[in-house]
């Protein structure tokens, strides 16, 4: 399972990377795994919306289960991958990669500390 | 009594689980309530048991033996003989809900049969495999346009000419909603459905009307769709399927939803139920779509087959974020709607709601003739009108009954500025004969 | 042989059904209203009659073979309902008529409604609800407004444990509730400190299956009961496993406010491919004011000579309407039959050997498969379909090949809580013989799981079509027929 270092994770399964002040949000390659071929990505979040954390940013459903993506950190959303629902099966293939559901602008960069290192996550895929 | 267990055979199993007598197995429940008592009749035997119902039965008056005007939701069609033998057969009846699609094929190929069948006779995109009936996919629709909006809007407009029944169980249905709000009540029942339009705003979610409307008329609501959509509302309507036999279809003008009860569909009156809720929409709304949805695929081989798809969406997955709580549907009236659909086909549809049409026309107009009488047909109607009597409905009605009939319903029990008038259904079932006369015996109660 | 659809089988200006010729003058058709095509199918009586019994043919169904699926009570579906209920005197009369015509149908529903409140030991019952979970809805709707009826407005949460059926959250939410899971103890019971935990003046109620879904009965049913309304909450009793309980307990004795019946599952009236169910409501007597409307009620007493004139009532607070007109109405005709030719004695019988039937099962497959709870179960119980030293082979694979030696497979994958779950139910109507083949061939298939999985993960072989692709079709999302050309 793959677990890139470089970024941040939840214990719900989400990603985080950071450039400046901006966090792009995905889910994890262990998330894919559980939920198998996904069928269908909707971002339910647009462009301006201001969130808190925990928010619900897009739903994501395969054949037999069906999650909500929680946003890590709050913020304001200013990009939505809008070609990710044309092309739900990039999930499984490139989750950290062309997966990327929403960019937000953070309102608070200290909520990352709470966030998991990859191997604070590894460990939780685990339990 | 149906279970087959022999007395050696229950003693063989007890010994095999390693208990001593049946109560041990009952151990868990608390000793004091155990075994109650209850007071119920002893058990009859089959012939016994029939005989039973028979008298109950008997005790009722029957839209058989009457010539049957009465309709209000709920209308006296034929069933072909062709509907019943399919739907008694063990195959259909005793099967459960099709999860393991390898044998189930009959019932999932049927459903999805249905579901093209539905969406062509309302020219809609797409349609579920049935919900309850009329009014709970009405319900059903304002849900739906709930949760598409994501609880921003909160206005549902609903026609005042809408089946009350089907407002009550809105109402119902969105009690549990934050601050919704129903408008649309107090605007007159028999006015003019551009009056709707007034009612749209931006926190419009959606418009609900009906066609045929609860008083039987027609209109085209290709505008009324438009504005709504110019406020970015959703629009449902309510539809008499055997009206789309013959009628411009909703998916015609625009409509996002369609639903609808299908009792017409070759289903028998039963007292009420059990009946079959339409529900269809278009392509874009398909994953907002409560209730079970049957999809064509392949097996391993290659070859075409049928499963339940998109399931994510349902209750046993997504729980309580499910948007509907829905399980069981009406499969089995599904199946006995679409053999109907199937077997009338393209010419046999048109030819049912054209007689409808054409008996409930002429009985209009031999009813404006009478004294006292007067149809109200400021609209073009399908196969309901409404009558103000000169007498109350209840009197004509007792008159009639006496006479072999049952008469139409009495608007007064919704609509209290509609007391004194009755709506009166035609179909198929109704002769020249009875409509005329029906007309005598009208006459009769207003002579006094 | 895969069969063609309707549209495949249609031929331009093919008739399947005449009408009468229009025996009155012709008034003209509206102008403008008229649609344009009707793309129908187009078959003869004789085509249609073979195209759906082929189709019959493909189906597997509780006629032709044994369905233990857990929770959904498979019992043999009399074919004597199926006559009473056509009955013309039944069938054939509307539910707007006058009360005066139709007093078989109203004494017949009066009866029934009487006969579930003393099968559960309720104060009153409504016939409306549609199916189970309108039947729970309904449930739910009324615990609301008692709530709100006493001027208790903060009691928004419904407690409901990790066991319970998708239906019992999804309901919840639908009523404006928030859900909080309860969890499972290791005996299978509710667990009594994560209650208790939960339980404050915010919570309106506690929703519990009894049995639960793992086929057991709770062992402090009384106890938990008696804490939900110290804290001033009431207990919804599912009764989708009213089976087991039949003459042996009765719910409302127990201390539930408020329960379900499944006339589908519980009182024999057929699944028909998925519906129509019915979902009666029985509730305590400080519930009754609140029961949605109509409820049959007697209008007019009656006296040696007549009898009393029955009729619809309006409950004081009823909560509304369900759905339109009385409810499922041909439903309630077979279960009325049913009840009939039980009686109470009967009725025992019914869970008597049902509790037995599951318990002979487990008896014979716990040395095979892991059952999570070593205890007797009711009428039905949950193992894992999971064994150790066939690690690759799941409780799916199982259920596909159990397809091969024409069995249905169990419930599989529920309740959440057991891994690799399957549950299974035989009900009282299978006998000995049949359990025993049951037993037998799963005892195989676990033989098979360690000698030659490959037969498993490729199951099934025998049916009229092997696995099919499921991500295709929620992708592809193909939910109408190909219409040909021709139409």
């Amino acid at each position: 399972m793959n677990i890139p270092s470089n970024l941040k994770y939840t214990n719900t399964d989400e990603w985080v990377s950071v450039d400046g002040n901006v966090a792009t949000i995905g889910v994890t390659d262990h998330a894919q795994e559980q939920l198998s071929d996904v069928v269908f990505v909707e971002i339910t979040v647009s462009v301006g919306d201001k969130l808190a954390k925990k928010a619900t940013i897009a739903t994501v459903e395969s054949v037999k289960a069906a999650a909500d993506v929680n946003l890590p950190v709050s913020g304001k959303v200013v990009a939505v991958n809008e070609d990710l629902p044309q092309t739900p099966e990039l999930v499984n293939t490139d989750p950290y990669g062309k997966a990327w559901m929403i960019k937000v602008e953070m309102d608070n960069p200290a909520e990352l500390d709470g966030l998991m290192d990859a191997a604070g996550y590894e460990k939780h895929t685990r339990e | 009594m149906f279970t087959p267990h022999t007395d050696a055979e229950r003693e063989e199993m007890l010994r095999v689980i390693g208990v001593r007598k049946l109560d041990d197995l009952f151990a868990d429940v608390p000793i004091a309530k155990r075994y109650p008592k209850l007071d119920l009749p002893p058990a009859l035997t089959e012939i016994e048991a029939r005989l039973q119902m028979e008298e109950f039965a008997f005790g009722n008056n029957t839209a058989q033996e009457r010539a049957c005007f009465l309709g209000a939701g709920a209308y006296y069609h034929y069933t072909p003989a062709a509907v019943d033998a399919i739907i008694r057969r063990g195959e259909f009846l005793t099967a459960y809900t099709p999860y393991q699609p390898e044998v189930s094929q009959g019932t999932l190929q049927a459903i999805f049969e249905y579901q093209s069948l539905i969406a062509n006779l309302t020219g809609m995109d797409v349609s579920n495999a049935s919900h309850y009936d009329g009014a709970t996919a009405t319900a059903e629709a304002a849900v739906m346009a709930y949760h598409h909006f994501r609880g921003k809007r909160t206005r549902i407009i609903l026609s005042p000419s809408l089946n009350p029944q089907y407002r009550e169980v809105v109402k119902t249905y969105m009690g549990g909603y934050e601050g919704i709000e129903l408008a649309g009540e107090n605007l007159d029942p028999l006015g003019n459905p551009d009056d709707l339009t007034a009612l749209l705003n931006d926190n419009t979610a959606l418009l609900i009307v009906q066609y045929p409307d609860f008083f039987g008329r027609i209109y085209d609501f290709t505008t009324v769709i438009e504005k709504a959509h110019q406020f970015g509302a959703l629009v449902a309507v309510a539809v008499n399927p055997m009206a789309m036999g013959l009628l411009k279809t909703p998916g015609a003008m625009g409509a996002d939803i369609a639903v609808g009860e299908g009792q017409s569909l070759g289903l028998p009156l039963s007292f009420g139920g059990p009946y079959l809720g339409i529900f269809a929409t278009k392509k874009e709304y398909v994953r907002k779509i409560a209730g079970r949805l049957v999809g064509e695929t392949a097996d391993t081989e290659g070859r075409r087959g049928y499963v339940l798809t998109l399931t994510a969406r349902e209750q046993h997955i997504r729980r309580e974020k499910a948007t509907s709580n829905i399980c069981t549907n009406q499969g089995l009236m599904a199946l006995a709607a679409t053999v109907y659909m199937s077997l009338l086909g393209k010419n046999g549809l048109k030819e049912v709601a054209t007689l409808c049409y054409q008996k409930a026309h002429y009985a209009a107009d031999q009813i404006s003739k009478l004294d006292g009488y007067e149809v109200l047909a400021t609209a073009p109607f399908f196969h309901e009108f409404v009558v103000k009597c000169p007498q109350s409905v209840e009197e004509t009605n007792m008159h009639l009954l006496a006479n072999g009939f049952l008469g139409g319903y009495d608007l007064g029990n919704d609509y209290p500025a509609l007391s004194g008038h009755m709506l009166i259904a035609v179909t198929e079932m109704v002769s020249k004969e009875d409509i005329d006369d029906l007309c005598e015996a009208l006459k009769e109660v207003n002579n006094g | 042989m895969a069969e063609a659809t309707i549209y495949e089988i249609s031929s331009k200006d093919r008739k399947g059904f005449r009408f009468p010729a229009c025996d009155v003058p012709e008034t003209p058709l509206p102008a403008g209203l008229l649609r344009d095509d009707l793309p129908m199918p187009e078959v003869s009586e004789l085509d249609v009659i073979r195209h759906f019994t082929n189709l019959s043919h493909l189906n597997y169904s509780i006629d032709s073979g044994y369905y233990p699926l857990g929770s959904c009570t498979m019992k043999y579906n009399p074919k004597i309902n199926e006559e009473v209920a056509r009955l013309p005197g039944f069938a054939f009369t509307h539910p707007l008529q006058p009360i005066e015509t139709v007093q078989g149908n109203l004494a017949m529903m009066y009866e029934l409604q009487l006969w579930l409140a003393e099968i559960c030991g309720m104060a009153g019952v409504t016939l409306q609800p549609a199916a189970g979970a309108q039947g729970e809805y309904t449930g739910v709707l009324i615990i609301r407004a008692y709530h709100q009826s006493r001027g208790d407005l903060k009691r928004n949460k419904i407690l409901i444990p990790d066991s319970a059926h998708g239906t019992n959250p999804a309901t919840s939410a639908m009523s404006g509730f928030e859900v909080l899971g309860i969890a499972t103890d290791s005996k299978g019971n509710v667990d009594l400190e994560s209650l208790k935990a939960s339980l404050d003046d915010t919570v309106a109620g506690l929703m519990l299956t009894n049995p639960n879904t793992l086929g057991l009965f709770d062992q402090n049913v009384e106890e938990v009961v008696r804490l939900v309304h110290e804290a001033g909450g009431l207990v919804y009793g599912d009764g989708a496993n009213l089976n087991a309980l039949l003459g042996i307990v009765r719910p409302g004795d127990l201390g539930f406010d408020i329960m379900h019946f499944n006339l589908h599952k519980t009182f024999s009236t057929p699944h028909g491919g998925g519906g129509p169910g019915s979902g009666p409501v029985g509730v305590a007597k400080h519930l009754v004011e609140f029961l949605p409307f109509p409820v049959v009620g007697i209008i007019e007493e009656g006296d040696e000579e007549t009898p009393p004139l029955y009729g619809f009532v309006k409950p004081e607070k009823t909560i509304g309407r369900m759905k339109s007109f009385h409810g499922q109405f041909g439903m309630m005709v077979r279960a009325y039959n049913y009840i009939s030719m039980h009686g109470p004695d009967g009725l025992r019988d019914i869970a008597e050997n049902a509790v037995l039937n599951a318990n002979y099962l487990l008896a014979r497959l716990r040395s095979t498969f892991h059952v999570p709870y070593d205890r007797i179960c009711m009428h039905e119980f949950v193992m894992e379909g999971h064994l150790d030293d066939a690690p690759d082979v799941h409780a799916l694979d199982i259920a596909k090949r159990l397809m091969d030696y024409d069995f249905h497979p169990p419930t599989n994958y529920f309740p959440l809580i057991v891994h690799e779950a399957l549950m299974i139910e035989p009900t009282e109507t299978e006998n000995k013989q049949t359990l025993d083949r049951f037993a037998d061939v799963l005892i195989k298939i676990a033989d098979e799981a360690r000698k030659t999985p490959e037969l498993l993960h490729s199951a099934p072989h025998k049916t009229p079509i092997g696995r099919l692709d499921e991500v295709r079709a929620a992708k592809e999302l193909v939910l109408c027929c190909w219409l040909p050309e021709k139409i």
